[in-house]
């Protein structure tokens, strides 16, 4: 019997299509696995199922949701809830003070009343019983197939347990027909990812259905009834596990990554390594930065090449810059230009001849309240002076001199702005990203890192950026190390590409390689002799 | 129409009303029998006499460490230099400028101990400067009182030791810069005929030049220091905290400087205003400091993270000329005594605002 | 809820308790008080402003930190006095009728000004204590304006005894109908052997505080008490279990400027005078203080946090003049230490809070790497082992 039916649902934000046409069908207690890269509109479509604010804001959306026969549409997540759809996210909503049991039971304790509560008829002012709310969260907890007493406090847990009080959180509403899981075995060990696929099945078997999103796609053909693959907004397969055929996980890696006809690779892919020296050595990199840690990263770069970093959400590539530079802790032996590289000194590395773009934009990368002129030219000129004047010996600030720089770069990247002196809060995200990159630019590095450049920028703007990074390289021979979750655009500009998983440097590739592949090595297989 | 309130908006809404609100003030001050020429002499004097201190606030807005509740230890440095100087006796402009540069060398000794500690609070800056501040003034008082001073002048009288509560600085420096140019006499006066209450008089307007040049001068200084290399990286540490760090400034110290800067300035300010009132005010007196110069900054148009020379100019100048022109001319035309409200409910009020107004989160 | 007894952090909540009872064991010699005088007056001291430091505790468990605006409340109080004392004028309800009069006129004022009190201190998250520091200020200005020129001129005030000579506003120091009323109801006297004279408390007014505690204990326990716990752990996770974070943050500032409200009303009735215009300025800073010397964080109170603060913290406040005169010919210095000792105490707590807070994230940070290393470490041991 059909629990959830989806019926041609589409979606566009501002006429940007992320969803086209989708429709599909889950029964009672099956486990259905979702694949897809970054962008393929799993989280959107998810974001509809839950009622997520970010959908009716934009004009919700066409199509029909039926949930156990009914036709819903949900305006916010808590008449999901009350429906029946519990989500476990990527980030742990659990308080840290709390017992697992308080958490299960967050604000659905168990009450008993007393003498002031049955006077005023409050269930606010009712008892909260805490030896049934141990019970009941035990209950919940002895489902999941795991060891865990109901009284520890969750900051005391090592993190693989979070995710377990999440899902007993979930399972612990006893009106819970449908459960998402959105990459609950990210940061879960091997062994501990194994029970969790125990655990799904056994809340299967209590008639729940699972919605299972991954990116290991081992452990999706290992715990799903039915496999659906998202591409582009499209569902390109959707099959029952047993009727993929061999070589599933092979398969599933194409369907994701598709793109049979057309895969648009760098013209002139060049292969440097043979003829020009390393510029940039990496060995043994460990960096601690939250969501993204690198855990030993090994990997050159050679001189006048622009390296690709490729990689899901979570896996490191992100911390591989941000550690290089010191944004982040970390350790490791680096090796820039024959001399070793200082870690942990965002100067030190910038006066060696480094230059970041962040992905972090509005964080990291901007001062919003601040003039385009002193975006674009604060890192020259405390790192190397430009725009400084120097008057009695103390160095000053040479308004005329950073206008020109803004200037010529305004010009240079086509920069849409009242002048250097507007503040860079107004401007639209791909400005902002431009004056990014100019801020990079005017340092004149020897090696250039650039994360995420195309990351919530629009079309038009996302081809100027990386003409941008082209034509710095080829002008200037400057190395360009860029790293981004979308491959097509690594395809088209590196001349080799690295893919990080679990962070580690998996392999190192060139661009013209099948993207399916591609697709393999990022969701952690690599297997010789699989079919593509 | 348009226009106009954006022009207004510029200016800021809240320095708007409140300029507005004096000006009609002083328009009908002769209604009232109240002098305009010896308000505005009230004014210009308190605007001199509190400058600096106002000013000691912008070098932690901009680095970030919020409004300066921690002011009083940069309070109790200038009154400790002004009863140090005195106990050796210098008088005159040499004794005030000595008083200053010491205010400001233990100012700066106590912000860097200060500034050390702020960096590891932070995000908690206010509320423990502002503890920080009482404590320091409790602290000082038993100083005050233990301190071997011997100097007749400034001891009380019936112990022979302890300082005053108020001590005099006739015989040592006050308006010494107030009298600038000649730096004798009576200095700048200027002698203006007004009608008050139907009869013709003659008011003096006496224009402390001196010190308002003096506050000039150091207005000036701290502009400079805004478009050196080292201001701007405090102005970006201010702006955005993992911008600076990633572009590799050493946040601490850019946070710990202003937090010297400031004393040191708030130092030199008492000393100023010592300088101009013609009195050393010690035990609490330093509280009734606090909340007032953080006010006066906001009025200006300061928020929490940004604060520029012009706030500066603009908070001393109109929040003196709210504690001073409500008293004489409001009393007057309603006949109730509500100086202190106005005072309380203005100061604490414009604070209140600028705390809950949203600042931008980066990160 | 069962926790390993953590003998390193017990002591380090219990650091200022022990410092405070150093300080104090070496100046109750110092100030020549006699044992069964120093009894007495914290017996008294723990009826007076125990009740008050009580109000607090429910902002800490919202985590809304100290709401140094607690005077808001206390200025109901003392506005339900000055219009009781005047419209019960010549009326003979008794005392305990003229404390439950000015109560009832003062519920009202408390609730109003401990929502707007709320309202302003969400508008300005994780500033909420400087905000209520200030925000009392900015209060203390409106209510100076309704005692001072209200009473009289727009409000008629018939009671010639509280009414300046001028014909309108408050004076300065009006002396309570009601003084002693909860105090004198129940004094006991017990006698301890060895001291000369029994001792005396008001035993009434104990009841009184101990009902508060016993609210504030049961309040805890309730689903109410519970989502103001959840709010003030994660503001995040509350709202997405769908509590409304907000509302529960003005309620909790509602809750503890009422109890504040009664709490002044049981001090004034203790001391038996009012100071009309500055008697709410040290309501907070006296509350705050007592309940950190007691070993309370700004994150985390409990009763006997209260009891043992208060104690302490007035004790000294009780012997620290004369020790200073002893110690050094000079009863000021006592006074000025005693209030260096008030704002040193909050400053230490409130930076000490601000200390382990940051050492907490870094914890964190330090058990996700190890976590994390832990997990790599086994998944290499892992792929040892398939590999023939």
């Amino acid at each position: 019997m059909p629990l959830l039916e989806i019926k041609n649902v589409s979606k566009d934000f501002d006429g940007n299509v992320v969803l086209k046409n989708i429709s599909f069908v889950l029964d009672e207690g099956k486990v259905l696995g979702l694949c897809g890269e970054n962008g393929a509109g799993k989280s959107t479509l998810m974001n509809i199922l839950f009622g997520m604010d970010v959908i009716h804001e934009t004009g919700g959306f066409q199509g029909e949701v039926i949930l156990d026969g009914e036709s819903v549409s949900f305006k916010t997540p808590v008449e999901a809830l009350n429906a029946g759809i519990g989500m476990v996210h990527q980030e742990f909503s659990l308080i840290p003070g709390f017992t697992a049991a308080e958490n299960i039971l967050l604000n659905r304790e168990i009450t008993k009343n007393n003498i002031v509560s049955s006077v005023l008829r409050s269930e606010k002012l009712k008892t909260v019983d805490m030896p049934a709310v141990f019970e009941s969260a035990q209950q919940s907890i002895d489902a999941l197939g795991i060891k865990l007493p109901a009284e520890s406090v969750v900051s005391e847990l090592p993190v693989g347990y979070k995710q377990f009080i999440e899902i007993a959180r979930e399972i612990n509403k006893d009106n819970v027909k449908l459960l998402i899981l959105d990459e609950p075995t990210a940061v879960l060990t091997e062994s501990e990812a194994e029970t969790l696929l125990h655990s799904i099945r056994s809340i299967a078997a209590r008639g729940i259905s699972i919605i299972f999103i991954s990116h290991r796609l081992r452990e999706v053909i290992e715990a799903c009834d039915q496999v659906i693959v998202m591409r582009d907004g499209l569902i390109v397969a959707d099959y029952p596990t047993d009727e993929i055929g061999e070589h599933p996980i092979g398969k599933i890696a194409s369907w994701m990554t598709g793109r049979t006809v057309g895969e648009s690779v760098a013209d002139e892919a060049r292969d440097l390594t043979k003829e020009k020296k390393i510029i940039l050595s990496v060995k043994n990199l460990w960096v601690d930065m939250p969501g993204e840690s690198v855990e030993n990263a090994t990997f050159d770069v050679y001189e006048g090449e622009i390296f690709g970093i490729a990689g899901l959400a979570g896996q490191g590539k992100l911390g591989i810059p941000n550690g290089i530079m010191g944004i982040y802790p970390s350790t490791g032996e680096v090796i820039f230009n024959g001399e070793p590289h200082e870690l942990n000194n965002p100067r030190k590395a910038q006066q060696n001849g480094f230059a970041f773009v962040s992905e972090d934009r509005r964080g990291v990368g901007l001062l919003l309240d601040e003039p385009i002129s002193w975006n674009i030219c604060f890192n020259a000129m405390q790192i190397q002076g430009l725009g400084i004047k120097k008057y009695l010996g103390i160095p000053f600030r040479h308004e005329p001199t950073m206008n020109e720089v803004a200037d010529k770069y305004i010009d240079e990247l086509q920069i849409r702005c009242t002048g250097p002196q507007q503040k860079v809060s107004n401007l639209s995200g791909g400005n902002q990203q431009k004056i990014c990159l100019a801020k990079a630019f005017c340092m004149e590095p020897k090696i250039l890192l650039v994360s995420e450049p195309t990351r919530g920028i629009d079309v038009g703007a996302k081809e100027l950026v990386l003409d941008a990074l082209r034509r710095y390289n080829k002008e200037r021979g400057t190395t360009i190390v860029i790293v981004s979750s979308e491959l097509e655009e690594l395809r088209s500009i590196a001349d080799r590409i690295a893919v990080v998983t679990e962070g580690m440097v998996f392999d190192i590739l060139p661009p013209s390689t099948k993207s399916a592949y591609f697709g393999l090595l990022m969701s952690g297989e690599k297997i010789e002799g699989e079919v593509i | 129409m348009n226009r106009v309130v954006k022009a207004i908006d510029r200016f800021g809404r809240a320095k708007f009303i409140i300029a507005a609100f004096l000006f009609i003030l002083l328009m009908i001050a002769p209604i009232y029998g109240v002098s305009r020429v010896s308000t505005i002499n009230d004014v210009v004097l308190r605007f001199a006499m509190n400058g600096v201190l106002v000013l000691s606030m912008v070098p932690m807005i901009q680095s970030g460490c919020g409004l300066n509740f921690g002011i009083p230890l940069g309070l109790i440095s200038g009154l400790l230099a002004e009863a140090i100087i005195m106990e050796y006796n210098w008088t005159g402009a040499a004794g005030f400028i000595a008083a200053m540069a010491l205010g400001a060398l233990i100012g700066a000794i106590l912000g860097i101990f200060y500034g050390y500690l702020l960096n590891r609070i932070k995000g908690d800056e206010m509320v423990i400067a502002t503890y920080v501040g009482y404590a320091i003034i409790y602290f000082m008082n038993m100083m005050w009182l233990g301190l071997p001073f011997k100097n007749p002048a400034s001891v009380q009288g019936y112990a022979g030791e302890g300082l005053r509560v108020t001590i005099s600085l006739d015989k040592y420096w006050s308006h010494v810069f107030d009298r600038w140019p000649s730096f004798q006499g009576e200095g700048l006066v200027l002698n203006i005929p007004e009608v008050v209450n139907g009869q013709q008089t003659v008011q003096n307007l006496r224009i402390p030049v001196g010190t308002i040049l003096l506050f000039l001068l150091f207005c000036l200084l701290i502009w400079l220091f805004f478009r050196s290399k080292t201001g701007t990286a405090m102005t970006a540490v201010g702006s955005n905290a993992d911008y600076a760090r990633a572009a590799g400034i050493n946040i601490n110290r850019m946070r710990q400087l202003s937090v010297v800067m400031s004393t040191s300035l708030a130092a030199v300010g008492m000393v100023i205003y010592g300088q101009s009132y013609g009195f050393a005010q010690y035990y609490t007196a330093p509280q009734f400091f606090m909340f007032p110069t953080v006010a006066a900054i906001l009025l200006g148009g300061a928020v929490l993270t940004k604060a520029t020379i012009s706030n500066v100019l603009w908070g001393a100048f109109l929040f003196q000329a709210v504690l001073t022109m409500t008293p004489s001319i409001i009393n007057s035309a309603i006949e109730l005594d509500i100086s202190e409200v106005i005072r309380m409910v203005v100061t604490n009020g414009l604070i209140v605002i600028a705390l809950t107004r949203k600042v931008r989160k980066n990160g | 809820m069962v926790k390993k007894f953590d003998a390193k952090s017990f002591l380090r909540s219990m650091l200022v308790p022990i410092l405070f009872l150093i300080v104090i064991s070496f100046a109750i010699p110092l100030s020549g008080f006699t044992s069964s005088h120093l009894i007495k007056e914290v017996m008294t001291r723990l009826a007076r402003d125990s009740f008050l430091a009580v109000a607090l505790i429910i902002p800490i468990l919202a985590g809304m930190g100290i709401n140094f605006a607690i005077s808001l409340g206390a200025m109901s109080a003392q506005i339900g006095v000055i219009m009781s004392q005047n419209w019960l004028i010549g009326e003979k309800i008794g005392g305990i009728g003229g404390l439950l009069v000015a109560a009832l006129i003062a519920l009202p004022i408390a609730i109003g000004l401990g929502y707007f009190a709320g309202s302003v201190m969400n508008k300005a998250r994780g500033r909420e204590m400087i905000t209520s520091m200030i925000l009392a200020f900015l209060v203390t200005g409106f209510y100076q304006f309704f005692v001072l020129f209200i009473c009289g001129k727009v409000i008629p005030i018939t009671n010639k005894e509280i009414l300046l000579s001028r014909g309108y506003g408050i004076r300065n120091t009006i002396r309570l109908e009601t003084a002693g009323a909860f105090d004198d109801l129940l004094m006991v006297k017990v006698k301890v052997p060895g001291l000369m004279r029994p001792i005396e408390f008001p035993f009434f007014t104990y009841i009184l505080i101990a009902l508060a505690c016993i609210f504030v204990i049961w309040f805890k326990r309730t689903k109410l008490g519970q989502d103001f716990r959840s709010v003030g752990q994660s503001q995040r996770v509350a709202n997405s279990a769908g509590l409304h974070v907000d509302q529960i943050r003005v309620q909790s500032v509602m809750i503890s400027t009422v109890l504040a409200m009664f709490g002044q009303l049981i001090f004034l009735q203790s001391i038996g005078t009012m100071n009309v215009y500055s008697g709410t300025d040290q309501t907070s800073l006296f509350a705050a203080a007592a309940i950190l010397v007691g070993g309370a964080s700004v994150a985390k109170a409990t009763i006997p946090n209260i009891f043992i603060g208060v104690a302490l913290f007035h004790t000294m406040f009780i012997v620290m003049p004369n020790a200073g005169k002893a110690l050094t010919g000079n009863p000021a210095i006592g006074e000025y230490f005693r209030s260096f000792i008030s704002y040193g105490v909050v400053t230490l707590a409130l930076v000490m809070h601000a200390w382990s807070r940051a050492k907490a994230r870094d914890d964190e940070r330090k058990r996700l790497r190890r976590d994390k290393t832990d997990a790599a470490e086994a998944a290499k041991k892992a792929s040892a082992e398939n590999t023939p």
